[in-house]
């Protein structure tokens, strides 16, 4: 039955990708979406016995036995996993839907279900995973699929740029996060969760050789690395704007919703061991931090839509891992969970604001969208009132949790990742409604299209018209809706029981006597409604209010403030459009330095030692002596037999020296 | 002037002064290959020289019969020598060892 989960959607996968043209584009979708609706159902059954209190950790099958370490494939269900596997499979199936309407005219039609299908699996053993050798497995695989989609319109250089740039920054993270596997496996001795975790006491004592580091330490920033690269956390989120490149309903799913995500779901997981290294926690602390308010920042300015939803992705992401930094892991993974409905739906929203607009993806070229888009509108609406946390919406719950665990954090770091997160509520309401404001009020600029669109991927005959814009099919809104509505109300139903019940119970440890964040979180909660009257009041939704306020002064009130501010910042304008120079950092220094590297192995060590000393250098010492010896040979007759003559004459004399000259010398020395 | 009687030293000595003379007349010569054949024959010449004083001194007759072998065997060689030396001159036109140096490494 749990086989089934990861399975259907494999078979799916296989289906459309194998057989894609045999049963057309009609049957590709079909098969997919009902693999993962099959998935889907029964994630849901999973996660009703889990609540009802059942748990399952078994391994299904043993692949290899090497000297005792065992390589298995298992599955552990418990809160944090049947949680996981319905955010997944419901986004997933959401999107398989909307891709129906998004991707119609697409020639890659077949092959796109069947990628997403196959990234549906993979996610699902990533998170189903009772051991490690299956989490990285996944993990792999998703990067995988990332990879694949992001260049899916392999024609356009600059996917293919994207794309490789995703899979080499993703390598910097793999490489940590598979030293940290190792030194698990190296001190522990076994892939299995469940038995690390046992030993991960014995593992606190332990220092790792050679250093004054703690073991523990070392292992969590390793693994911590793996998720920087994999949720996007600086400085390896250079690579999450740049997927924006793939299509859209592939931003919703595999870069908002699900496999960035990944990162935050591996640590939680990972929290009896990071619970023992408080080291580890305030390094998260600071890159969460830096993350969540920095990135936030780069969403100003941005103009596409995609790219302003992909930076509040960055940020959303950073907020994750200041939680996970603050122990708070259960709201980490429930700021994960409303997370993925509603930048999902932004994600989609804008995929349907896209396709309105002929795949012109400019926000300076919308506007006064709401009444042509009504359906996209209110939704999109309610997408970005969750993701700036107005009260009773599911992002207010867990973004508001996240505020309060890192103000009742203790760590060195929280101090600094408070204030962070804090300025962050106000940037989150500024770009969000930034982009809300131009996109579906204000001036109708898509008839004559200030700004020719530069992300266009479909060379369609569209271009250059002013078209009107339309509300997308069925297919399209229908999911939309659907998202809409978990958006909503799930942080308000489920905040009781996953933060303070005992969903998570034996999924996630928390160290109490050290990390009492949750504790006092729990002690100042009296239900979900009082919480958001509470909030009414509060901090973070000054912050949040104001930066709607600001928004619509800025772009509906007054556009020729924003210009005005951008004239006097100019330079630091400048710095974030070049997104901090990270970029530029990134090609001029590390990949020219990489060059260089290669450059100097290649025209010293291979073609100077290698090549040149080693080969063609042992090929000239024999041509030199040959040169030499060839002297010998002239040719002429006489010559070799003089030689021979000679050489018998020695050889003659050498052989009989002793016995001619030997009693003549003793007769000589006799006399 | 009274040498005293000839010794087996003498006709080694002489035999020597035979071989020495051929492998001269063979370094030395650089026109001519049939003086070359010639000094191959010498060269035979002495080393018969002295299969025939060692035979006379030993009084062992074997070696007088050898004599006979290698003067047959000489008379072959100087025969396919010299058949080798007719084709040699119709293929390069020229019995001059100086030139035949294809050899050459």
């Amino acid at each position: 039955m749990l086989l089934a989960v990861p399975l259907a959607p494999l078979a799916g996968a296989v289906l459309a990708g194998f057989f894609g043209k045999a049963i057309g584009r009609t049957g590709a979708h079909v098969v997919t979406i009902l693999g993962v609706l099959i998935a889907f159902l029964i994630s849901a059954s999973v996660l009703n016995d889990v609540m009802a209190g059942a748990r399952f950790n078994a391994t299904i099958y043993e692949w290899m036995n090497l000297g005792g370490l065992k390589m298995e494939v298992g599955f552990l269900i418990d809160g944090l996993t049947a949680m996981m596997m319905v955010v997944v499979t419901f986004v997933s199936l959401m999107v398989h839907v909307y891709t129906i309407g998004y991707m119609h005219e697409d020639p890659g039609y077949q092959r796109f279900f069947s990628y997403i299908s196959l990234f549906t699996f993979s996610m699902l053993m990533l998170v189903m995973s009772n051991n490690f050798l299956q989490l990285f497995f996944g993990w792999e695989a998703v990067g995988l699929v990332s990879y694949l989609l992001i260049g899916f319109w392999f024609k356009k250089p600059t996917a293919i740029f994207a794309n490789m740039k995703a899979f080499l920054v993703n390598r910097v993270g793999d490489f940590g996060f598979i030293l940290g596997i190792g030194l698990i496996v190296t001190y522990a001795g076994t892939l299995n969760y469940a038995e690390t975790f046992a030993k991960s006491h014995e593992l606190a004592k332990l220092v790792f050789p050679g250093t004054e580091w703690m073991l523990i330490t070392v292992t969590c920033i390793c693994l911590f690395i793996g998720a920087m690269g994999k949720s996007a956390q600086f400085p390896l989120h250079v690579w999450l704007p740049d997927s924006m490149e793939g299509p859209t309903p592939i931003s919703a799913l595999i870069h908002a919703a699900t496999m960035v995500t990944a990162g935050i779901f591996m640590v939680s997981r990972m929290s009896p061991l990071f619970e023992l290294s408080d080291t580890a926690l305030n390094f998260i602390l600071v890159i969460g931090a830096i993350t969540a308010l920095f990135m936030g920042f780069l969403g100003i300015i941005q103009n596409d839509i995609k790219r302003v939803v992909a930076y509040s992705t960055l940020s959303q992401l950073g907020y994750m891992t200041v939680a996970l930094g603050a122990s708070a892991y259960s709201v980490a993974v429930f700021h994960l969970m409303t997370h993925a409905f509603f930048k999902a739906l932004l994600f989609l929203g804008a995929g349907s604001v896209i396709i309105g607009m002929h795949h012109d993806q400019d926000i300076r070229n919308m506007g006064g969208l709401r009444k042509y888009m009504p359906i996209t509108w209110i939704t999109s609406l309610l997408g970005s009132l969750a993701l700036i946390g107005t009260p009773f919406f599911s992002g207010f719950y867990s973004k508001d949790s996240i505020i309060e665990a890192v103000h009742a954090s203790h760590l060195p770091a929280a101090h600094w990742a408070y204030y962070a997160v804090v300025i962050g509520v106000f940037v989150t309401a500024f770009y969000s409604f930034r982009m809300y404001f131009l996109v579906f009020h204000g001036k109708e600029n898509f008839h004559h299209k200030p700004f020719p669109g530069e992300h266009d991927h479909h060379d369609d005959d569209h271009h250059g018209h002013a078209h009107t814009p339309h509300e997308s099919p069925l297919v399209v809104w229908l999911p939309l809706v659907l998202l809409a509505i978990p958006s909503v109300i799930v942080g308000y139903l489920t905040i009781g029981p996953m933060l303070f019940g005992d969903f998570f119970k034996d999924a996630i440890f928390v160290h109490g006597e050290h990390h009492h964040a949750m504790k006092e979180l729990a002690e100042e909660f009296h239900g979900a409604a009082a919480m958001a009257l509470h909030a009414f009041t509060s901090l973070p939704f000054v912050l949040a209010a104001s930066g709607v306020i600001v928004a619509y002064v800025f772009y509906m009130v007054a556009p020729s403030i924003p210009a005005a501010f951008a004239k006097a910042l100019a330079p630091v304008i400048r710095v974030m459009e070049n997104k901090y120079f990270l970029d530029w950092f990134n090609e001029h220094v590390l990949a020219a330095g990489a060059r260089l590297l290669g450059r100097g192995l290649w025209k010293w060590g291979d073609q100077g030692l290698i090549d040149g000393l080693i080969i063609n250098g042992s090929a000239r010492v024999v041509g030199l002596i040959a040169g030499i010896t060839r002297l010998v040979q002239t040719g002429h007759v006489y010559w070799y037999a003089l030689a021979m003559l000679l050489g018998v004459f020695g050889l003659l004399s050498w052989q009989l020296w002793p016995s001619v000259l030997g009693p003549f010398m003793s007769g000589l020395s006799g006399r | 002037m009274n040498l005293g009687p000839i010794t087996l030293g003498h006709y080694l000595s002489l035999g020597g002064m035979l071989f020495a003379l051929s492998v001269i007349g063979i370094y030395l010569n650089r026109r001519n290959l049939i003086v070359l054949l010639m000094a191959i024959e010498l060269m035979l010449l002495a080393v018969n020289m002295n299969f025939v004083a060692f035979s006379h001194y030993l009084g062992d007759m074997g070696g007088q019969v050898f004599v006979f072998f290698i003067l047959t065997v000489a008379a072959a060689e100087s025969a396919i020598g010299l058949a080798i030396l007719v084709v040699l001159f119709r293929n390069r036109a020229t019995i001059n060892v100086e030139e035949l140096d294809t050899l050459k490494g």
